[in-house]
């Protein structure tokens, strides 16, 4: 299994043709106490770049965004009751949603984890 | 002679002494704990006495309520004291400055507040035959023509009762244009600077929202919104932008980005939020708006964050004002006519709708012809030059302490940090704001413009002295140094000395509490008194 990352502060774990999404630790800190978040359906099929699912925190509210072309085959249902998890295990437990990847070509856009580190020490 | 005994003592007693009592009440002299209505109430007072109606039948049938509500009831002084007592706990504009950027949170001159109260603007009522409201129709249909004049455009719908509303009927309107030209276009463009309520609305009205991001200097790219017309040819119905911008900066391109937008086929909706540092030296027409809302609330000082109603009208050009909406007031010959049906229109008129039951915040329309008629051209034109000189005297004030992230220039009517100047101190932007109540001062808008980390906007607007700048400056100066000196409780505890001490918002959203719930059985229950 690989983890790509994207420049939305996205991590992206790729196994086989499935792509697990979540958000990266430094996006959480960034975010703050989050309270709510929605979902997509499974079965949508999303473009790179579109809404894959909202978050809130008591600061604001941020779209996470699909990192790549893909069907939604599955959703964390246990964060609408839980949005504190984000917080809590924003890399582990905490994941979005699982695509079913349409073009593995479209992770080359992606950093691996020492370019995503260098990135956010550039923030 | 007869004298006095009962000397008093008149000398000042222990008064120096550092000893603060543990008050039986827990009021801290006039800081006094008020309780809930519901606490305070019972169900067996009234403040008002109404003599028992005399035979009637009632018309309810099996829906007449057989037992009490459970209201509170309480007596006028004790209502008066409540709300009296809470108004104690409150900031307000009144009680100091109160520079939340964006917001204008400008002084509210009395002289709107006694012209509001004249019986024939306050005491009507908007179903009245129009014979008996000619002032008031005529009072609306000058504001609206004030309002044309200072924005360069042709129409006005008066009826919007906020800025968002008002956002939302000049998309309306956009919108209708399209339709009636044989177009359906699916996209709005919205720059990353805007306000939230931006991309709310073109979303609410089932556009696609794509996004314009910022330059360097904060202020739109010209380059990304050719590029996205580009990119989205043939699809783009309008652009909505904010000028000057939430950066406090003006969009210094917008005339050739109305023209792009334009030759696109799409309209140009211009957030007028910000309307009150160019008031009388920029007309929006001018610069390429087709619509755009006004917030008498904000720039023609009509009270408001919890004072008093917002009110929106909405400006349209040429191209959108036969879609303005019903009701409308028409100038004709015979005077003025308020067209409230489709049955009444003429050629031309094409309204898209309706936007709400009756013609508007009429008693904002008075206070916001009272403010513009008192201060006259050259009045609201020095407004708006002092709501920017005030600004930048703070910006001049802070500039060498707090960081400014778009490099050191001119600001218009609003100044925005960054938190770079809290960098490595342990204090973040919530709580240099809390700090602020400590001394007294509402806190600026906080975390926003997205657009920077840790944002704090202030808008001081034209109401402060320089004496009132100086020392905000001053308590401004003195909080970053104690924070960059490492006094990091003063900033992480704070308030400590409001009425209460910082709220768990994160808890507030997750578990939030919304109805009341009575604590303990303090007051008679309907059930109980049976």
């Amino acid at each position: 299994m690989t983890t790509y990352y994207s420049k939305d502060h996205e991590w992206i774990a790729v196994d086989g043709d499935t792509a697990t999404v979540g958000i990266t630790d430094y996006a959480q800190s960034q975010l703050g106490d989050v309270v709510y978040v929605e979902l997509p359906d499974t079965g949508k099929a999303l473009k790179k770049g579109d809404e894959a699912a909202v978050v809130e925190s008591v600061k604001a509210a941020s779209e996470v965004y699909a990192p790549i072309d893909g069907e939604v085959v599955a959703t964390n249902a246990a964060l609408v009751d839980s949005p504190a998890n984000v917080n809590e295990d924003p890399e582990g437990g905490a994941w979005f949603v699982k695509l079913k990847i349409a073009d593995k070509g479209q992770l080359a856009d992606l950093m691996d984890e020492a370019s995503y580190k260098a990135y956010v020490e550039t923030l | 002679m007869s004298m006095n005994t009962q000397g008093r003592p008149t000398a000042a007693g222990d008064a120096g002494s550092a000893f603060r009592p543990k008050t039986f009440t827990g009021n801290r002299a006039l800081d006094m704990e008020e309780p809930l209505l519901f606490e305070i109430g019972r169900l067996d007072v009234t403040g008002v006495d109404l003599d028992e109606p005399e035979a009637f039948e009632a018309e309810l049938g099996a829906h007449a309520r057989k037992s009490g509500i459970g209201l509170p009831g309480l007596s006028e002084p004790e209502t008066m004291r409540h709300y009296v007592r809470l108004s104690r706990n409150n900031y307000a504009i009144d009680a100091g400055l109160y520079p939340l950027g964006s917001c204008t949170m400008k002084h509210n001159p009395r002289l709107n507040e006694k012209m509001a109260r004249v019986p024939g603007f306050g005491d009507i009522h908007p179903l009245q035959p129009l014979s008996t409201v000619k002032g008031a129709v005529e009072l609306i249909s000058e504001l609206g023509d004030w309002l044309m004049e200072l924005t360069g455009t042709s129409a006005v719908a008066m009826s919007p009762k906020a800025g968002a509303h008002g956002e939302q009927c000049g998309m309306m309107a956009i919108k209708a244009a399209h339709i009636a030209a044989g177009r359906d276009p699916k996209i709005v463009l919205v720059p990353e600077s805007a306000h939230g309520t931006n991309p709310a609305t073109a979303a609410l009205l089932g556009f696609k929202v794509v996004t314009i991001d910022a330059k360097e200097d904060g202020t739109v790219d010209l380059t990304s919104v050719k590029k996205a017309i580009a990119d989205n040819a043939g699809n783009i119905a309008a652009i909505m932008l904010t000028n000057p911008n939430t950066c406090g900066l003006f969009e210094r391109d917008i005339m050739e980005i109305a023209a792009a937008i334009h030759e696109a086929n799409a309209y140009f909706y211009c957030d007028g939020a910000n309307f009150n540092a160019i008031v009388g030296k920029a007309r929006p027409g001018d610069l390429g708006i087709d619509a755009m809302h006004i917030n008498l609330h904000k720039t023609f000082s009509t009270p408001h964050g919890g004072g008093g109603p917002g009110s929106g009208p909405v400006v349209l050009s040429d191209r959108l004002a036969p879609f303005a909406p019903l009701p409308f007031v028409r100038k004709s010959a015979s005077g003025l006519e308020m067209v409230e049906t489709e049955a009444g229109l003429k050629d031309g008129e094409k309204p898209f709708g309706r936007m709400t039951a009756f013609h508007g915040q009429m008693g904002m329309f008075v206070r916001a012809l009272a403010y513009m008629l008192s201060h006259g051209s050259d009045g609201l034109r020095q407004a708006s030059e002092d709501a920017v000189l005030n600004a930048n005297y703070v910006r001049v004030g802070l500039q060498d302490l707090m960081t400014l992230p778009f490099g050191v220039r001119p600001c218009m009517h609003e100044v925005l940090f960054d938190d770079s100047f809290l960098k490595d101190t342990g204090v973040t932007t919530l709580d240099f704001a809390k700090a602020m109540i400590d001394e007294g001062y509402h806190p600026m808008t906080m975390y926003f413009p997205l657009v920077v980390h840790g944002a704090m906007l202030i808008e001081p607007t034209e109401s402060e002295s320089r004496a009132a700048l100086d020392l905000f400056v001053a308590t401004l100066r003195d909080l970053v140094m104690s924070a960059k000196r490492g006094e990091t409780e003063r900033f992480t505890g704070a308030p400590y000395l409001a009425p209460r001490r910082r709220l768990d918002e994160t808890r507030a959203a997750r578990a939030p509490i919304l109805t009341y719930q009575d604590p303990v059985p303090a007051m008679v229950t309907p059930a109980a008194a049976e």
